[in-house]
């Protein structure tokens, strides 16, 4: 069948704006995994380029001759990760059960008590004060896992998927004599597995990329998480005082310019890497939210 | 957690000993402390609460979670009316009534950042619509499953990579000395380019930033619409000879229309909170943009954390809070009147 011509021009612009819009998307990556494989004296003599004039790997070579810094930073990254992934889905899941249970006689007020701190929130003056001088959480690894534990969203995500599960699944366990705890655990959890994998992975996806609650409550280097540690080293010639404080890089020296690129390709490439695999769940996980607001 | 924190929450908890507090006490359980009275008024309340123990107590690490994180804070809002002593803290400090505000809005910087705030907004709103639907439109449109599916991951990945990377991009295109756009000007024998010496440009960069983090996640939702039309629709246009302009008019963008509709009014409700993480990794801490970039997120942080200024950063946060809490119920009864499905609440 022959093409009319309004289709023709249509999947020609379509194919257009895709592969521009698709070529914008990766040109950033591309210009820093190109910065992070130049050789220095190169970018020194000719800036960052998309394509190196003298390719070296010198770069990852610094990073990696004395890593512990690195190391110690991924660490915390993963420890945080897993420690608020497991604890904030653990804490949604058994929120939203016990809300969406009809037992519960207040659950409309609880769940709008949650639901109002999305519409009226204080900011961020009285927050960091509770934090810093009322719980004295600075330079803790706690100020990094809790505020960001629970999210009312999340919470009511889970509530609605929890809700078309049916009724009479739970009866047999009443019979039993199960309570609400152990419901819980040996019904509703494993029923509702594929809400909890796309709502962890959220989770997860925040408390890796996470470098707010560090840059307000964390001083102290060897409790950087990997993010923070990354912007530390970028900005360590804009602050000198970074500079100063070693900004912990085993040099002590500025830290060159190839090697910033390199640190950046270390602290995204795991995400990368993950990507396609876990990019499903997050696409399921909009389609959720979509159904309503 | 550790006992020592729980502990410490538990003693602001106690220490404030506000209304809020006391209910939430006999709503979890804790009633016996407030004493007969209160436990006769709060009997129907405890019998509930004790019959279903269980229930409860699973509730209460959410409910403490949101007393602590938010309802302390939302409290502390105060503080906007407060002269802030470091050893008397958030609720012993002295009143000042409006000096904070006053020294706000004399700063002649309220009206600028508000400005730079909701204009900001309205630009990333009506490019990101443009953009994300127009995506959707042609990923569900155009033929050649591998080529959809591969500009499709493209798109979506910003949405996983940190604002921090995103400060990395900056750096390596925009650095005087060695960022490629003026490696580039130099190849080309033009002068280099001080981006930090002209604030205008800076718009732009922060648009096409929020275009690059959020067009793919945008798509998804619009994409997921289109797929819901039913097909019969498309079918019977295609037997009356519609061309694939008329079809997009007339059937997917109309069919488009309510979620365009919803996701700008939540979007419109949120126009005075600006996006700190990316402003604040794109422009950082370069003085010479404030004036352009800089919006009441930026402000406050600025204010509280670089120049310990807690009055204004608190008059500021307040000022915020509150017109945002209005622009959200109002919007809401908007979302209510055009489909009360959609509503909030």
């Amino acid at each position: 069948m022959k093409v009319s011509r309004d289709r023709l021009y249509f999947n020609t612009s379509g194919y257009v704006l895709l592969t521009v819009l698709a070529g914008a998307c990766l040109l950033p990556f591309l210009l820093i995994v190109a910065g992070s494989v130049s050789d220095e004296t190169a970018i020194y003599t000719d800036g960052y380029r998309l394509i190196p004039r003298q390719f070296s790997l010198k770069s990852y070579g610094i990073i990696f001759r004395a890593p512990a810094s690195i190391l110690r930073a991924y660490a915390v990254t993963l420890m945080l990760t897993a420690a608020g992934t497991a604890l904030g889905l653990f804490l949604t899941a058994m929120t939203a059960f016990a809300l969406q249970t009809g037992d519960c006689k207040y659950r409309n007020v609880l769940a709008f008590y949650m639901y109002f701190t999305m519409l009226f929130n204080g900011g961020l003056t009285p927050f960091y004060i509770l934090m810093v001088r009322g719980l004295h959480l600075k330079n803790t690894y706690w100020a990094m896992l809790l505020p960001s534990l629970l999210s009312v969203w999340f919470i009511l995500l889970t509530r609605n998927y929890m809700k078309s599960i049916p009724r009479e699944v739970y009866e047999s366990a009443k019979i039993d004599g199960a309570g609400y705890f152990a419901m819980f655990l040996r019904i509703t959890m494993p029923l509702s597995v594929p809400v909890l994998a796309t709502i962890g992975l959220f989770i997860a996806l925040g408390y890796w990329n996470d470098w707010y609650y560090p840059m307000l409550f964390v001083e102290d280097s060897r409790l950087y998480p990997m993010q923070f540690f990354l912007y530390r080293l970028l900005n360590a010639a804009r602050f000198s005082e970074a500079v100063m404080k070693g900004a912990n890089v085993a040099t002590a020296n500025m830290p060159k310019e190839g090697m910033k690129m390199a640190m950046a390709v270390v602290a995204t490439g795991p995400i990368i890497f993950l990507y396609p695999f876990i990019q499903r769940f997050f696409i399921r996980g909009l389609m959720i939210g979509a159904v309503k607001g | 957690m550790a006992p020592s924190t729980w502990a410490r929450i538990m003693a602001t908890m106690a220490a404030l000993g506000t209304d809020v507090a006391n209910r939430t006490l006999s709503l979890t359980g804790g009633g016996s402390a407030a004493g007969m009275a209160r436990m006769r008024i709060g009997y129907g309340i405890t019998r509930e609460i004790w019959s279903k123990k269980t229930l409860y107590a699973m509730l209460l690490p959410a409910v403490v979670f949101f007393l602590v994180f938010h309802y302390i804070p939302l409290a502390g809002i105060i503080l906007a009316f407060k002269r802030y002593e470091y050893a008397k803290g958030m609720f012993l400090s002295p009143w000042n009534g409006l000096e904070n505000f006053r020294f706000f809005f004399c700063s002649g910087k309220a009206l600028r950042i508000t400005l730079n705030t909701v204009l900001y907004n309205l630009a990333f709103l009506s490019v990101g619509i443009v953009l994300q639907v127009s995506v959707a439109v042609f990923i569900s449109e155009v033929p050649g499953r591998a080529f959809k599916k591969t500009t499709q991951s493209i798109l979506f990945l910003p949405y996983f990579i940190s604002w921090v990377l995103v400060g990395a991009f900056v750096y390596n295109i925009f650095n005087y000395e060695f960022g490629a756009f003026n490696s580039l000007m130099r190849s080309l024998d033009l002068e280099p380019f001080n981006a930090y010496g002209r604030p205008e440009m800076w718009k732009y960069v922060l648009m096409a930033a929020n275009a690059w983090k959020w067009t793919g996640y945008g798509s998804i939702i619009y994409l997921a619409s289109i797929m819901s039309i039913d097909p019969e629709l498309y079918d019977s246009a295609k037997i009356d000879g519609a061309g694939i302009l008329q079809v997009i008019i007339h059937i997917t963008l109309p069919k488009l229309k309510p979620t365009i509709v919803l996701l700008l009014l939540l979007n419109l409700s949120r126009v005075l909170r600006g996006d700190f993480q990316m402003f604040y990794q794109i422009v950082g801490d370069s003085g010479q943009l404030f004036d352009a970039t800089d919006v009441i997120d930026t402000f406050v942080f600025r204010a509280l954390v670089r120049n310990f200024n807690i009055g204004m950063a608190s008059a500021a946060g307040f000022y915020q809070s509150v017109f945002c809490f209005v622009i959200i119920v109002s919007v809401n009864a908007v979302i209510r009147k055009v489909n009360s499905d959609y509503a909030l609440f």
